[in-house]
């Protein structure tokens, strides 16, 4: 971390990137969910244009955007919770490095199995 | 001199009044965003980590959505309030989130204000049409093919 300048406790570091991370992450879900929520309006069209458009969804390109979605919504949902712990808790502040590592770890547990079946469950067509 | 990466816990939120920014006209106007980031963020964990599982692992997965599936489970008051609590919360959530944004980054007060008029409409849009469509769907509307509809719809 050398090129990190004199001075500063925050640039650079774990709460930093923590931070641009939620924040990306929390504008990504916010426009997928303006989009999701025109689409599942589509049941009031007819069941056809529902249908038409969520099949669309479940191409194997499009299995990886959701991959990509849940990955930013599970990151965004633990560190989220780590925020309010270093809000409220009296050692987070203390701890809020070692909480984002606890952050990655949990995505990462929660990352592979969701991967196999969502990605097995894509390629195969779902049968 | 060593630098401590430590960040020390926020003092006591009661701020005597000679120090607040802002008249008492804007109460605790943020104050009351903060918590509702807090508060809503613990019950958005439960309610979308329950929308993925149910409709991305449960079964065939994404395989399984068609009209039929949401029929079937907004056919059933639980599934439904699961969803207009998810669409509100999240909604407000994001839009909150998105409105410390921009006040982080646009300057200019025209800009500023511009940002949010257009945020909070497309917000009102979403949130009325998306509570609108739980409410008013029709799980066996006439005139539809009857292999698209769930199985409960009378035969035409
Ligand atoms: C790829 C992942 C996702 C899939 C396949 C999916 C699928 C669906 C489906 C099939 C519905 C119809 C009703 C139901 O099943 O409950 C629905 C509704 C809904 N979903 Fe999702 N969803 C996904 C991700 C999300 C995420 C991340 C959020 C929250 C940020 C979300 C929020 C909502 C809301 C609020 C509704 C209700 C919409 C309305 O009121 O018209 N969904 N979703
Ligand atoms: C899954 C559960 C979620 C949790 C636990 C959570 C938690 C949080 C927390 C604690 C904050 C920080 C607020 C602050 O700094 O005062 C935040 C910010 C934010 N959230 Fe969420 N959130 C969740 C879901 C969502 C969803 C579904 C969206 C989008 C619709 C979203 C969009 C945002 C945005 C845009 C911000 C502002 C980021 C910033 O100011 O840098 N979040 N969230």
């Amino acid at each position: 971390m050398s090129k990190t300048p004199a001075g500063t406790l925050y640039r650079g570091r774990e709460g930093m990137w923590s931070w641009v991370g939620h924040r990306v992450t929390g504008v990504a879900i916010f426009f997928f969910l303006l989009v999701h929520v025109l689409d599942t309006a589509l049941v009031r069209v007819s069941p056809e244009a529902y249908n038409v458009v969520i099949a669309t969804y479940k191409n194997p390109f499009m299995a990886l955007l959701e991959a990509g979605l849940v990955a930013a919504i599970v990151f965004h949902a633990f560190n989220g919770l780590r925020i309010i712990l270093v809000d409220f808790w009296k050692k987070g502040p203390k701890y809020q490095a070692q909480l984002l590592w606890g952050v990655v770890g949990l995505w990462v547990l929660v990352m592979v199995p969701f991967l196999i079946r969502h990605l097995t469950l894509a390629f195969t067509g779902g049968h | 001199m060593a630098v401590s990466s430590e960040i020390q816990a926020p003092r006591s939120g009661r701020v005597a009044p000679k120090y607040t920014r802002h008249g008492s006209s804007r109460g605790n106007f943020e104050m009351l965003a903060w918590l509702f980031m807090r508060v809503s963020g613990l019950v958005l964990v439960v309610l979308i980590f329950g929308h993925l599982f149910v409709n991305l692992m449960v079964g065939e997965g994404v395989h399984a959505i068609d009209f039929g599936f949401v029929a079937g489970k907004w056919a059933d008051p639980f599934w439904q309030i699961w969803d207009l609590a998810m669409l509100w919360l999240a909604m407000l959530h994001g839009t909150n989130g998105v409105r410390t944004i921009i006040n982080d980054y646009a300057d200019k007060d025209g800009t500023r204000f511009w940002l949010k008029t257009v945020l909070y409409a497309a917000t009102a849009v979403i949130i009325v049409l998306g509570t609108l469509v739980i409410f008013t769907f029709d799980p066996c509307p006439p005139n539809a093919a009857a292999e698209l509809l769930p199985s409960f719809c009378p035969a035409p």
